[in-house]
Formats: C-alpha cells, structure tokens, sequence
C-alpha cells in the first residue's frame, strides 16, 4: 500500500483477477513485497500476535455460542454443559477464556511499546487513535463476556459497571434502566450483553482493517525512530518478518497453552463459580485483571471536587471517579500532540526513559491496587499512582519535549544496524558476501 | 539465489520442509477439535441406548417413546393384525419385506419402528387410514401396513427400524 | 538484547514444567494448610480409589443436604473418575426418583444418564429443612472455594499450577470444628469452625468410623475429610486427567515448534545484519 505495487501478475489467471479484483496485489503490497524496516525488534511482533488472538477469540466464541445458552436460568449450567459434555469443550472453553487474558497481556505490551518509541507521533497519528479505538472495543467485549457464565462475579461485575453510567447527571438513572432493560440486571442485561458480546468482536476487525490500512500507508515506524529512507533500510515481510513473527507467536503460545491446559481458573476467580445471585453480594469484588488499573483509577477519587473555601460540589467522588477512569483512556487520544519532543525513539530520550518506567510501575503499581481492600494506604498509594499516569501525559510530555538534550539520532536505519562508520557501499558488498 | 544452491536440496531445504510439517500438523490438531465439537455431546451420547419395559404396553396399544430425540412406535400387536400382515402377498408390497423380517421371532407380536414416514418424516397416525391396525401419514398420504410396510403413497421405504434386541420378554432395549 | 526475552520466557516455562514443586516450595500463611493432592501439578491425576471412597463419604454424610445436579449417574462410570462399573451405576441410579415431565406419574427409575437428583425440591424447602440455611449445590463447589494468598505468591502459583484452592478449604474446614475460643458466642444451631474463623450452620458431619471403608484405608475424621475433597474436586472437573495429558502433549508440540521456527528464522536472517 505505500510507494509503487512491485506486484507482477504471472499467469492468465492472476492476470486477469488484477485486472477485475487486485486482491492478490493487494496481499503481496501488504505482507508479502511490504518493506519493512529492517530493525524491527521482538516488542514488534505483538501486531502478528494480537492479530491471531483476534481470530482465536472469534473462533473459539462462534464455537462457544453453539453450544451456550443465553438465559438467566441456563446460562451458567450451560457453561459446565460446554465443560463437561461438549467434546473438547474443556479446552475450546478455556482456550476463550484464557485466550482473552493473554489477548489483553499482549496488547498492553503493544501499547507500552507504541509509547516508549514514539510510535504515535507523525504521521501515525490515526493509526495511534485507531488503536485507542481497537482497545476500547476490546475492553467492553471483554466485560460484555465475563457477564456470560453468569456467575457471581459477572453478575455483581454488570451491576457495577452499568452504575457507573448513573453518576451522569440528569440522564443517569434513565441510561442505566435502558442499558440493564429493568431495573437490576436480568435475563433482558444478558441476552443483550450476549448479542452484543458477539458483535462487537466483528467491529474490532474492521477497525483493525483500518489500523492496518494506517500503518501500511505511512510504513513501520521502528526502534531507531528514524523514517525509511532508501531500499537498504528495509526487507521484504516475506520471508523475514512472517517468519519472525512466526517465531514469536508460537513462542507466545507457550504460557497461553500453559495456562489453558494446567492454571485455567488461576486467572479467574473462584466467586465465578456460584450462580448469579441478586440478593447476595460477594464479601470482595474484583474485576479481571486486565481492568484492574483503570478500576484503581476509579476508587483513587475518593473526594468531592467543588469551589473551595464553599460546600458547593460541582463534582461528587462517584461521577469524578468515573470521569478519571474513562479519562485515562480519552486522554491516549491526544497524546500524539501530548508530546512534544522532535525524537521519536525513547531509546534517544535519556531523561524520558526514567519517566517512562514510572509510568510503567504506576500503570503495574495500579493494577495490583485493583485488587486490594479500598481504604488506607492503599487509597493514598493509588492516588498517587494516578496522579502520576495524568501528569506523565498532560505535564511531563509537552514540557519535557521542549527541555531535554536527546542523544544523536542515526542518520539512516541502515547505519543505526550496521554502525555509523559503515558507509552505504561495504554495507552492499556485506550483504552479498553474505549470500 | 543462485543456481548452486539450487541444486543442492540439503539441509536447509529438509529444515524448512519439516518445519511446514510440524505447522500442518498442529493447525489439523487445533482444527479438529473446533469441528468435532458439534458431534453429538457426551449427554447426548449417554441416551444413545433406552431401555423401554414392555409390560406397560397392552395387547393393541400403540405407545410413542424417545429415543435419540427420534420418535418410536412400540406397538402390541393383536394376533389378527399379525396374521393379516403375515398373510400379505410379497407381490403386493412396494418395499417387500416379509412380516418376519419386520419383528424379531418369537417376538411377533411386538412391531417396534421410527415413527418417522420415510417420504419426508412427519410421524404418521394409526389406525386411521386405508390398513387396519395400520398407519396413515397426513402430510402428504402415505399409507402403511400392520407390520409398518409401505403400501401406497409417495413413501419409498417401509417404517425404518431402530437396532433393538430383547433383555427378557417384557424388557426392550433400543440402540 | 530485546530478541533475547522470548527465549526466557521459553526457558521460564520449561523451568516450570520440570523443576518439582517441591524445588519451589516457598513459605507463607497458608503453607500449612496446602494438602498433597493426588490430581496437583502438569502430571496430577485422580486416585479412582481415594474418589470411590470419597463418593461413599458424599453418599453417607453429605448427600442428604447436598445436591450435585451437574453431576451426572455416568460420569462416575468413565475414565479418569472413581470408576465405578457400569452395572454398579446402573443399579445406583435406579434407586433414585427421577422427576420427568414426559412419563405418567411424573417420575420414574433413574438411568445412568441422568444428573444427579437434588434432595430438595427448591431452595424455599432446602432453607426449611436446615432452619433457615441453604446447603449449596456441590457441583462446582471445589471451583467455588480457595485458600486466600497474598502477592507475589500467587505468581509462584502460576508456575506450580496450583489449582487446589477448593479442596484445600474443604479439606481444612471439615478438619477444624472446634469449641469456640473464649469471648465468641456460639447460637443454637451453630457450630464454631476453627479454620473460618466463624459460626457455622452445618453440624459437624463427619466422625471417626462413621464411614466403614472396605480395604485398608483408616476410618478417621482426617480421611474422610480428604477423600471427600478429593470427591468435590472431581465432580467439579471430571475432565482434569484428560486436559492435563493433552496439556502435556501440546506443550511439547509447541517447544519442537518453536524450536524448527527459531532455526528457520535463524537461518533466513543470518545473511543480513539487523
């Protein structure tokens, strides 16, 4: 998709489908001929891998959803029908649902990576907000399918969740009837969440076809942080990084089938065991981990926000709370003109380097949060840890970009491979010793 | 690549090409299971044999029970009815089948079927139609015997029978 | 240096996968109460004799309460259970009631293929019957229950698959009945239970010799109340033996695969500096 097609048709056929419908132009441009820089490292096989955990989940669930049943009444023996009866069921049951952890471990690694080198900066930034978007769409597929075993967890989780939508004022009470279809969450929340569970995932590969789409027009950026600037500073994706990714995916198919065939409750919790009930809360409510820090975020605002020095509230903790947890994710929507360094590489950035990693101990140091007691140290801690994630996008990157001395950038990403003293032509010649 | 390379299919080449194998195995292995899973379930399965007490049954009752979801004909027949159904010319039959080959010996009195016309499958009555003691199916006019054979109608096969043996003489077990 | 991680996290798995638990054994709070479990750990398996015993404890002091209604009569037949006959398993289910809707009377024998009956016709009688507390359903009991841990611990969990939370508290409470200590107040009704911490509503239900084992195993609180766990374990996972094997298998796969895809790409990108 970016410069000229190098796609030749070589028979009758391939020629005449490039004339009619240059699909397969379109996959060689795209994953085969697609040059990609060449020193992509192993944090830039996680778009392959997300892109097959995308597919393992839309398999695993179409399958699911033959054999689920979406009522109050069945829904949860349905899911140890599917555990105990369904052949393999065992497995494809835990495969989706592990799947789904593993899923999110792998995209907050493609996130992590896409703030540490820059990778949202021009002229990424819609491939950078589309990816805001795939993140959005898969932490609600995520919530819409923990409802489904319709255990205690995912129903106090609904519960919860849908309140949040209460702390709007005027509308809130009204939104959350319309969201629950009733006035606790029933039979009419779950066949929804279901309908919705199944769709959503749909809408996710689309706008992952857009995210493709945004990156292969601009081309991969890369740890150098450098742009592309003649044939030697890429390689074809067929073979090098197919293989590459390859590589990785299998490698990353290690812990998941670990944890499938060995650990598959570990990640969930055991309160998901007894069926929904309405009049019983659990003494602890957790949500998955994947959600955990921006659950911290929610219960770090435990104070009323209003003019000072006068009892007016303009807003309580409940709404402040809710505007901090959905800001967390609103606020990656600017971040491409949040920063304002010329460097685009964190490898460059010596000073950013240290305000990355606590930016990476706030984000882990909240997830752990999620999961303890609200009170106490705990409160302050994370309070703490989210003053730290807003002031690391709205102070420490527009101030930082304009006062620190990054070190030199390579001129090219050939020479950030082969070494400065490398002129162009031995780098030539290297390459055909080699071969 | 250049021509010497080529020419010698080596090491490289048995390493990609076992590697392609090993893929293809384990997408097969993660295939399988996606598709085996619509095969029927383990509770499905666990009913795939009932056992039916025939004692319940009077002489000239017809009973309907389940078996595999299917619809199954149990049927006392009356001697009469055996007798008829015996004395049926071969000749006359559409799908001919002896009335022995209908019941299991020593057993005559017990017809047990698929309640299903074998036209298109709706369940047909009993002993309503053109044959005493005989079926009738209203969905398109097939008629059957006392034995459940096919007499007329666009029916091409006689009443199917489910694999069955006889426990004892009151006790059937089907599949 | 960053194309290094996947291969620790390679080598951190097969760490896992060969080093013996007890090479991991660590010390906490809840050490104490963690039980050797037949079906722990990559090659655990269920002990078909310790099950049977255990379905006898269920039968003898547990079912009258507590119903089981995802537990089939047929799975107590097949491999990897208490592999009971299937002769035996018929003549049980027939001594059972079994409500059904399509039959004259309403109910009928039980067959091997039906679930488990449910002592009680609702939770309304079930409350009744037990002044005013519901027994809960045991199907997925041993999933529903877990012995509390505290990070980092849990992560060392990840990598001895720990999955005997359920058991492990069954076990425990059912050993600790007590006199309460000084100062806490134990209702009629209620019993104190050393290892919740709190009153309960179910009596004790197990004593010494109150179930009479055939074969050698003791006649103690302390095996009855193991057998039964391991029981609970079972009936919420009939299928563990056969995930872990497979489990097993794939893992294998996957390192052979990975390791022809690190040759693979080895050898392809070793003609260009990167």
């Amino acid at each position: 998709m970016s410069g000229p097609s190098t796609y030749t048709p070589k028979n009758g056929f391939t020629k005449w489908m490039d004339s009619r419908l240059p699909i397969l132009r379109l996959v060689n441009d795209s994953f085969v001929d697609y040059p990609t820089p060449r020193n992509l490292n192993y944090w830039w096989t996680f778009g392959a891998i997300l892109s097959f955990m995308l597919v393992v989940q839309i398999v695993t669930g179409v399958v699911l959803a033959m054999n689920y049943v979406p009522t109050a009444a069945m829904a949860f023996d349905s899911v140890e029908f599917i555990r105990r009866d369904v052949n393999w069921g065992r497995i494809i049951q835990s495969a989706h649902a592990v799947g789904a952890s593993m899923f999110f471990a792998a995209v907050y690694i493609h996130i992590f990576r896409g703030i540490y080198y820059g990778s949202y900066k021009a002229p990424r930034e819609i491939l950078w907000i589309l990816g805001v978007v795939i993140f959005l769409l898969m932490m609600a597929t995520g919530f819409l399918g923990y409802v489904l075993p319709w255990g205690q967890m995912s129903f106090w989780a609904a519960t919860v969740i849908t309140s949040f939508f209460s702390a709007i004022p005027l509308v809130g009470d009204g939104l959350v009837q319309l969201i629950r279809g009733g006035l606790s969450i029933d039979n009419a929340t779950l066949t929804r969440f279901y309908s919705l569970h199944y769709l959503l995932p749909f809408m996710i590969v689309g706008v992952v076809g857009l995210h493709i789409w945004a990156l292969h027009v601009p081309g991969n950026g890369n740890p150098a942080g450098v742009e592309v600037k003649d044939k030697k500073d890429v390689l074809p994706f067929h073979p090098y990084y197919t293989m590459k990714d390859l590589f990785a995916l299998v490698v990353f198919l290690l812990p998941f089938a670990w944890f499938m065939f060995f650990a598959p409750d570990a990640l969930g919790h055991p309160d998901n065991y007894i069926v929904a009930d309405s009049q019983v809360t659990p003494l602890h409510i957790v949500p998955e981990w994947y959600f955990m820090p921006f659950y911290a975020i929610l219960r770090a605002i435990t104070f009323n926000i209003g003019i000072p020095f006068t009892d007016i509230v303009l807003i309580n903790s409940k709404l402040g709370g809710v505007i901090a947890m959905f800001g967390a994710i609103i606020v990656l929507f600017f971040l491409p003109w949040l920063d304002s360094s010329k460097v685009r590489s964190g490898s460059f950035r010596p000073v950013f380097k240290g305000f990355y990693l606590l930016l990476v101990i706030s984000f882990i140091g909240l997830g752990w949060l999620g999961s303890k007691p609200a009170d106490g140290i705990y409160v302050i801690l994370a309070q703490g840890f989210t003053a730290y994630y807003f002031g690391y996008f709205l102070i420490i990157l527009p101030i930082l970009g304009k006062i620190e001395t990054t070190r030199p950038l390579p001129n090219s990403i050939s020479e950030s491979v082969l070494g400065p003293s490398a002129t162009r032509e031995p780098a030539a010649a290297t390459m055909q010793g080699a071969e | 690549m250049t021509a010497d390379v080529k020419n010698e299919p080596t090491r490289r080449d048995f390493l990609y090409i076992a590697t392609g194998a090993v893929g293809v195995v384990g997408v097969g292995s993660a295939a399988w299971p996606l598709v085996d899973q619509m095969n029927p379930s383990a509770a499905v399965q666990a009913l795939a044999t009932v056992e039916f007490d025939l004692s319940t049954v009077e002489q000239g009752a017809l009973v309907l029970i389940k078996w595999n979801g299917l619809p199954i004909f149990v049927r006392h027949r009356t001697p009469d009815a055996i007798a008829e159904a015996q004395g049926t010319a071969l000749a006359d039959l559409k799908d001919p089948a002896p009335d022995s080959a209908r019941v299991k010996l020593g057993q005559e009195q017990w017809l047990i079927m698929i309640a299903n016309c074998t036209h298109l499958g709706c369940v047909p009555e009993f002993d309503t139609g053109v044959f005493r003691g005989g079926w009738d199916c209203k969905c398109h006019g097939s008629q059957y015997d006392s034995a459940g054979r096919v007499r007329s109608g666009p029916a091409p096969k006689n009443l199917v029978l489910p694999p069955y043996e006889f426990l004892s003489d009151t006790l059937v077990k089907i599949g | 240096m960053t194309g290094k991680f996947p291969l620790i996290g390679a080598l951190a798995l097969v760490v896992g996968l060969f080093l013996p638990a007890s090479a991991l054994a660590y010390k906490h709070d809840f050490d104490a109460k963690r039980q050797d479990w037949s079906f722990a750990g990559v090659f655990g398996k269920y002990d078909p004799a310790q099950l049977q015993r255990g379905f006898q404890v269920f039968l003898q002091s547990c079912a009258a309460c507590h119903g089981a209604r995802l537990l089939a009569f047929r799975n107590l037949s097949q491999p990897g259970g208490p592999e009971f006959t299937e002769g035996q398993i018929k003549a049980l289910a027939a001594e059972y009631m079994i409500l059904d809707e399509e039959v004259e009377g309403g109910e009928r024998a039980g067959i091997p293929a039906d679930r488990w009956p449910s002592p009680f016709a609702n939770a309304l009688e079930a409350k009744q019957a037990n002044s005013g507390a519901l027994p809960p359903d045991f199907s997925v009991i041993a999933k529903a229950r877990a012995l509390p841990n505290t990070f980092p611990w849990w992560i060392v969990d990840y990598f001895t698959t720990y999955q005997e939370g359920g058991p492990d508290y069954i076990y425990n409470m059912l050993v600790n009945y007590a006199d309460a200590p000084d100062g806490v107040e134990v209702d009629a009704g209620q019993f104190y239970n050393a290892f919740t911490g709190t009153n309960l509503a179910m009596p004790p239900p197990l004593f010494d010799g109150v179930v009479e084992y055939e074969g050698g195993a003791p006649a103690t609180v302390d095996q009855y109340a193991r057998d039964v766990s391991a029981f609970l374990m079972w009936v919420a996972e009939p299928g563990l033996t056969d995930r872990k094997q497979l489990g097993f298998k794939v893992i294998l796969f996957l390192l052979l695969f990975a390791g022809l895809l690190y040759l693979v790409k080895r050898r392809i990108w070793r003609q260009v500096p990167h």
